[in-house]
């Protein structure tokens, strides 16, 4: 039973079935607090707790899933194909945007942390937050900060920008697939885009954009402003 | 026999994307220059639409279901989260509510 409990099909299951369950109840109850990754991360420790099984078993069982991440992303070209055009007549004003929400979240969530009094290492674990896992864990580890802590960090702002981002832009008035797939993409990555891709092929195909370009934006310029910050803060 | 040619692709642009980005020493992830190289593909018409349009739209339906894996490792951080809890998660949604706000407002104004 032990080793049935710590096995792939088991672990698999497990999270395929919670998670099938949650975009159930979302649907149903039609509240983005019920965020079906929210619902299937805290299922899922509670019963390797529950089961005394270690993450990094859980991690390896459940290779089959997360190989399909770096698959996804490559299929958000395909989206972003289709609106080639669009993006074309308006590559300068994206690029633009882009620059200055790239920034926006590296300097502001260094800043933050540390008038919040967060250790050092945290503060530079933060830094690549708004980026999509695999380019994150790079500029984490470059810098000296803890990349597993990063990967933590960066779900947790596409949780958060998922549950919260478009309705906060609504606030701001910001509602055409445009604008509101960009700021989700460079917010909140996949998991931003992934919260809004059910609304129309165009929210999905610039969610992409906006997580590609602030992909490669952050990649190219964390590394230097996390090295001033740290210079001026400490 | 599609599907098994439509994963092939994805993984060959996967590979390539690995390949570019050990060699050429970039620092984007494999995946974001597979990314590229799929719209560069598609645009000189080297991959058709109807040869990845049924795996690319299961992955991009699907995509947030692929994070959970890592996102479950949050639980081996507990002690960090225990502590700093609050200027973590002051920083993160803060941070997140101006990066929004910069780039929503940057491009509301540029469309009109």
């Amino acid at each position: 039973m032990k080793e049935l409990l710590n096995s792939p099909l088991v672990h698999v299951s497990l999270t395929l079935a919670v998670y099938i369950f949650s975009k159930k109840m979302q649907l149903r109850y039609k509240s983005p607090l019920l965020n079906p990754i929210l619902l299937t991360i805290a299922v899922v420790i509670a019963f390797l707790l529950f089961t005394e099984v270690d993450y990094q078993d859980y991690e390896r069982n459940t290779q089959v899933i997360s190989f399909w991440l770096a698959p996804s992303v490559i299929a958000l070209g395909y989206a972003l194909y289709s609106y080639l055009e669009e993006i074309k007549a308006d590559f300068k004003k994206i690029i633009a945007s882009m620059l200055a929400g790239s920034l926006t979240g590296i300097v502001s969530v260094c800043m933050m942390a540390y008038f919040l009094g967060a250790s050092k290492a945290t503060l530079i674990s933060l830094a690549p937050k708004s980026v999509t896992t695999p380019i994150a864990i790079e500029v984490s580890k470059q810098m000296g900060g803890i990349p597993s802590l990063t990967v933590a960090f960066v779900i947790a702002v596409g949780i958060f920008g998922a549950i919260f981002g478009q309705m906060y832009l609504k606030l701001l008035g910001v509602k055409d697939p445009k604008s509101v797939g960009l700021s989700l993409g460079a917010t909140a990555h996949a998991l931003g885009t992934a919260s809004i891709s059910e609304q129309g092929p165009d929210f999905s195909a610039f969610g992409g954009l906006g997580m590609a370009l602030n992909g490669v934006l952050t990649a190219i310029l964390a590394p230097w402003a996390i090295k001033l910050l740290l210079l001026v803060l400490y | 026999m599609i599907l098994i040619k439509q994963i092939a692709i994805f993984l060959g642009l996967w590979l390539l994307g690995e390949l570019i980005s050990y060699y050429g020493h970039l620092p984007l992830s494999g995946s974001i220059i597979g990314m590229l190289l799929l719209v560069i593909g598609m645009e000189l018409k080297l991959i058709k639409t109807e040869d990845i349009k049924v795996v690319a739209n299961f992955l991009l339906n699907n995509m947030a279901m692929f994070f959970i894996p890592a996102g479950v490792g949050i639980m081996c951080h507990y002690q960090i989260l225990k502590q700093e809890w609050l200027s973590i998660s002051g920083a993160i949604v803060i941070s997140a509510l101006l990066v929004l706000t910069v780039v929503g407002l940057i491009m509301k104004k540029r469309i009109r």
